[in-house]
């Protein structure tokens, strides 16, 4: 059960050949795209539905049915969008990368394809500012398709008018987050909203919105083009398709790779890794979805099925298929406290317990780190990730608890003999 | 939340930074910039705006660019913004640089994809060689920073120095890579590692092996 190369969607995720649209049409993108759209809206949401895709940005929610959300017309003369999340920042996340340096084409097809199923009038591709050149291969891209005709008016012949912008980002974790993202589109700064109203209902400039990652929309019209049935055909139920998996850390050979969903975690590794460094017995643990997600013991996760259930059964969960693997050199209280300044450094400060919680999170954990603590303070800090988890407005103050939790629920021996070695060490020297 | 402060508003600054205005292409490249957005809705601008008036500036002092506050107030201006609102987009989005910066500015990843790879090391040349976080260097070559995940986590550690990326570093190759730039010459970016190409693995792809050597179109095999 091995993913074929033929059944591979990205297949110049590295960059061999060229980017440009001669060479996508050549590999088939926007092959009569007018055929695709000229299905119908519905027919195109039951598509996308029926393929079991769930949205690839982390969250996993059924892209079909997110797209059905979508007011059918507009009562009262508002526009809908599509907002199409390149704002790629998860720590370990470098697929979307790929997708707009190697494959701009694939993603702009989607756009139109998708746009035109949710009767969307343009979209706006939002980039993480820090791609300055992935995002002038976009920019470059996208002025191609116009010239070409695919997009503007009459958009590839289909007699739909759509747009596509792409909006630079610059620096702040937080405009991933959807409604964070949309407020950033409005030249504001990126602190997410409140919801109800969804973004569905009212998102940009007031509008119908849509948000999608940049792989859920990529393998659209690949997926329209081979039929709901072929996708489905990979992975387990309720967890379909195939995924881009960026494997980095210890491990001998770091990638990303375009797999089947489920796949265990070993043949991922042992097939495009060359292995864990130093051999299976010095895996120490596994991050497998990003940084938000809490880390897995190495002998969990080692024949786990890399899908959004199997990880979800250990306690984690898939996010976006970042997997950074850590062998036993590694110092694990250091590497989750660095995360834990990733979550300070990026909080948008608006609600209260992630900006000051973030902070004295990460102050704990880095006296954690040296053991220059005392064991109930262990307690006292799960206790505090658990006051943060669901008291803010969007996930970043869960995202900043969870790996904490990990950490303490999965190698609380070890922060304790780091307070014990302390504390004798403390003892020595008085003595 | 990021620790920023910006530079402070003084008779100096005015009197360097007070007529700044667009270059003719700036000018242009500005218009078409705000028709991205529908009409009335020209705030959306203010974000590839400032990018375009901090590059400006840097041209000008051949430096990364930073927003001096009266650059940020000819960019409220055009957008018909209250200026306390642009100020807020240039200190909450961390790549404008509120103060100024050096010719090069070294953006060290050092988040755990990074810091598993060997991130310490690069931060280590970048200290013997005197850069200091946060801080330029005294001839003004050299602004280092640690920033946070720059999603290259598959060919790590890395940096990013004004636009450009160099992945799978080590201490010599980073060495090298300064070496170079404070020399005037452009060093190879990307990825550093001999043979490798992009994010396939080292030794070669272990798919899409065909696409290698041509544009090969899978189509024939569904």
């Amino acid at each position: 059960m091995a993913l074929a190369d033929k059944d591979r969607i990205f297949t110049n995720l590295y960059g061999y050949q060229p980017w440009n649209l001669a060479a996508a049409q050549a590999r088939g993108d926007w092959d009569n795209t007018k055929d695709l759209i000229a299905r119908g809206r519905d027919a195109i949401i039951q598509e996308m539905k029926d393929s079991g895709l769930r949205g690839r940005g982390g969250a996993g929610f059924p892209t079909g049915m997110k797209w059905s959300f979508m007011p059918k017309e507009s009562k009262d003369g508002r526009p809908s969008f599509l907002v199409i999340n390149a704002d790629e920042s998860e720590p370990g996340s470098c697929k979307d990368r790929e997708i707009i340096r190697h494959d701009p084409h694939k993603l702009i097809e989607g756009a139109l394809v998708a746009g035109f199923a949710m009767g969307a009038r343009a979209a706006y591709i939002y980039i993480r500012g820090e791609y300055i050149r992935e995002a002038e291969t976009l920019f470059a891209a996208v002025a191609e398709a116009y010239d070409a005709g695919l997009l503007g008016k009459n958009a590839a012949g289909s007699g739909y008018d759509f747009d596509v912008f792409v909006h630079r980002g610059a620096g702040a974790y937080i405009c991933g987050e959807e409604t964070a993202m949309i407020e950033s589109l409005e030249g504001k700064k990126g602190q997410p909203r409140l919801k109800p109203p969804f973004p569905a209902g009212a998102g940009l400039y007031g509008c119908p919105t849509t948000v999608n990652n940049v792989e859920s929309i990529a393998v659209a019209p690949t997926i329209l083009r081979r039929g709901a049935a072929w996708f489905s055909s990979f992975g387990r139920e309720n967890n379909k398709g195939t995924k881009l998996f960026q494997i980095s850390g210890h491990v001998d050979k770091p990638c990303v790779v375009e797999e089947e969903m489920s796949i265990p975690f070993r043949e991922l590794i042992e097939k495009h890794c060359g292995g864990i460094r130093g051999g299976w017995d010095n895996l120490l643990a596994v991050i497998p979805g990003g940084s938000s997600v809490p880390l897995v013991p190495a002998a969990e996760i080692m024949d786990a099925p890399m899908d959004f259930d199997g990880l979800r059964a250990l306690g984690s969960g898939l996010g976006t298929a970042a997997v950074i693997v850590m062998d036993k050199s590694t110092d694990i209280v250091r590497a989750i406290s660095r995360l834990s300044y990733f979550y300070k450094h990026e909080s948008c400060g608006q609600c209260t317990p992630c900006r000051e919680g973030t902070g004295w999170m990460w102050r704990v954990m880095e006296r954690l780190r040296t053991g220059d603590a005392d064991v109930e303070e262990i307690d006292m800090l799960f206790n505090v990730t658990k006051q943060v988890e669901g008291h803010t407005i969007c996930a970043l103050g869960d995202a900043a608890a969870w790996p904490i939790q990990g950490l303490i629920r999965h190698f609380r021996p070890e922060i304790e003999r780091r307070i014990a070695d302390r504390a004798g060490d403390v003892r020595e020297a008085a003595e | 939340m990021a620790d920023r402060h910006p530079e402070p508003d003084t008779p100096q600054l005015r009197a360097r930074w007070g007529n700044f205005a667009w270059t003719e292409a700036n000018a242009a490249k500005a218009k078409e910039i705000i028709a991205r957005y529908p009409a009335g809705r020209q705030r959306s601008a203010v974000m590839p705006l400032l990018d375009l008036a901090q590059r400006q500036v840097g041209a000008e002092e051949n430096t990364q660019g930073w927003l001096p506050l009266p650059v940020m107030e000819y960019v409220a201006a055009q957008l018909d913004m209250p200026i306390i609102r642009v100020l807020e987009v240039a200190t909450f989005y961390t790549m404008y640089n509120i103060a100024p910066v050096g010719r090069f500015h070294v953006q060290v990843c050092g988040t755990t994809p990074c810091m598993l790879r060997g991130s310490d090391d690069i931060l280590a040349v970048c200290k013997q060689r005197g850069l200091k976080k946060g801080h330029t260097t005294a001839d003004g070559l050299f602004t280092l920073t640690e920033v946070e995940c720059m999603g290259n986590c598959a060919s790590a550690p890395m940096v990013q120095i004004n636009d450009d990326n160099y992945e799978d570093l080590t201490a010599e190759r980073i060495e090298h890579i300064l070496d170079e730039l404070a020399a005037g010459r452009q060093p190879k970016t990307g990825t550093q590692e001999p043979g490798r190409h992009t994010v396939e693995p080292v030794g070669g792809p272990t798919s899409l092996t065909a696409m290698v050597s041509e544009n090969h179109d899978y189509r024939g095999e569904w």
